[in-house]
């Protein structure tokens, strides 16, 4: 009787302590993780539970055996941000906040370059930010150096270097004085984003024109128009030319051309032309006597 | 005059913390990064629209319906949360958030006005449901790094992600 009743006892105490093993079950975590990264954790107790981790970002659920180390593969967490684990056993939870942080490796860059059309000459008129991710679409706000080149088909290259704080860099930069297409890039590393800047002509600088007659008219045109950096001004810009006679006034507008606006009025004595452009005014002809 | 500057201080505090439902809201004057001045209205709408989308974040995920992301959230933001919705669904988990505090500056303003961002201390209640039960509750403090992106009528979020403080 008395060894029956000794085994009852001992079996009572297991089960006891295997419960009190179990209700103790715990877990030891890692206070950050990074994303996408494989890693384990180590429970304690025995019998089967159920680990979540849970964010707004990624929910996962794990059945495991508790006492054993719980392994994460790599990419199976990777959106940033902060976590919440739990490990549910039969009759005990234990819970631990973490945080998965962004991977250190820059995968891509979102640039926002404007405008995506300029004038020639313009003091920092080209602006450039860029947001830095890692290759789960995390925005990687440690401080990373950013690099922006901006290079065209005349002038220097611009190169500005900016650290990203927040996971964000910007710059600004010139027009070039040429004219033609500008290749804008923001690098990280060897990951690179370009955008093409049209660096078109300025505002015409300065108006010539000159005139000859043809039998009752008058042929009026202009010396090809450029800007104040001698880019020729693009063609269909508008030149009026003004004619006054007599206390009359016609007027003609006429789109450049190859770079030149030509017209013919008629070839009054007396008569006096202008010709202007945007805001810039050309010469005036008088045409005959008085 | 005293008086008047009594007044006057105790306005701008009230301006600055107050409580909305019951979330206590601290806005620190922006701390900007960049040549463009943020305009007040501007500074407004994007603390309103964002404040908005906490609770959008709340009621979708207790509810795990993505749709109620729609308004608020875009891009990166939404496709996240928009699978963290699905898996709840498919694990039969919800999740309740009620953000308690916010502490926020606006740090960013993109030169071309295209983007805007934010930096929030955010104190917030989390509690996780496994088909009805409870599994575990927890007050959490984190710092969130923010970027909003104007849509047609609203600021949305496109970036919301936790950091350790």
């Amino acid at each position: 009787m008395k060894p029956r009743l000794m085994w009852l006892l001992a079996g009572l105490v297991g089960t006891t302590m295997q419960m009190a093993v179990a209700e103790n079950g715990g877990m030891s975590f890692p206070k950050t993780v990074q994303a996408g990264d494989a890693f384990s954790i180590q429970s304690t107790g025995s019998g089967k539970a159920a680990l979540y981790i849970v964010g707004p970002q990624q929910v996962l659920k794990r059945d495991v055996q508790l006492g054993e180390t719980i392994s994460i593969p790599t990419g199976t967490l990777y959106n940033a941000g902060h976590y919440l684990a739990i490990l549910s056993g039969p009759s005990s939870t234990d819970q631990s906040g973490f945080d998965v942080v962004p991977a250190n490796k820059p995968a891509a860059l979102s640039f926002l370059a404007k405008p995506s059309r300029i004038s020639v000459n313009m003091h920092s008129g080209i602006t450039g930010a860029v947001y830095v991710f890692d290759a789960f679409q995390n925005l990687m706000t440690a401080p990373t150096p950013v690099s922006f080149q901006l290079s065209g088909t005349s002038g220097a290259t611009q190169t500005h270097t900016a650290t990203a704080r927040n996971g964000v860099a910007w710059t600004e930069m010139d027009s070039a004085t040429k004219e033609g297409a500008a290749k804008f890039v923001a690098q990280v590393g060897a990951i690179f984003s370009t955008r093409v800047i049209e660096q078109v002509p300025g505002d015409p600088c300065g108006l010539r024109m000159s005139a000859r007659q043809s039998g009752e008219r008058l042929e009026l045109q202009t010396d090809p128009v450029r800007d104040c950096n001698g880019n020729a001004v693009p063609d269909g810009t508008i030149v009026t030319f003004t004619e006054s006679y007599n206390g009359t006034q016609s007027t003609v507008d006429v789109p450049l051309k190859r770079g030149i606006a030509r017209v013919e009025m008629p070839a009054h004595d007396g008569a006096r032309i202008s010709a202007a452009t945007g805001v810039v005014l050309g010469n005036e002809i008088r045409w005959g006597k008085q | 005059m005293r008086k008047l500057l009594l007044i006057t201080c105790s306005f701008l505090l009230t301006a600055s913390v107050f409580a909305a439902d019951d979330r206590t809201i601290h806005v620190q004057p922006a701390n900007l990064q960049g040549p463009r001045p943020l305009e007040k209205q501007t500074e407004a709408a994007v603390i309103r629209d964002y404040l908005e989308a906490w609770q959008s974040l709340s009621t979708a995920l207790e509810q795990n319906r993505a749709s109620l992301l729609d308004s608020d959230f875009v891009g990166t933001a939404r496709d996240k949360l928009t699978d963290t919705i699905q898996e709840q669904s498919k694990l039969g988990i919800r999740t309740l958030y009620q953000d308690r505090a916010h502490d926020l500056q606006i740090v960013f303003y993109s030169p071309e006005g295209l983007s805007i961002q934010l930096v929030d201390h955010v104190e917030y209640d989390m509690q996780v449901l496994d088909h009805e039960k409870v599994l575990a509750t927890q007050r959490v403090r984190a710092r969130y790094v923010t970027v909003l992106t104007p849509s047609e009528v609203r600021w949305r979020v496109r970036v919301l992600q936790a950091e350790p403080e």
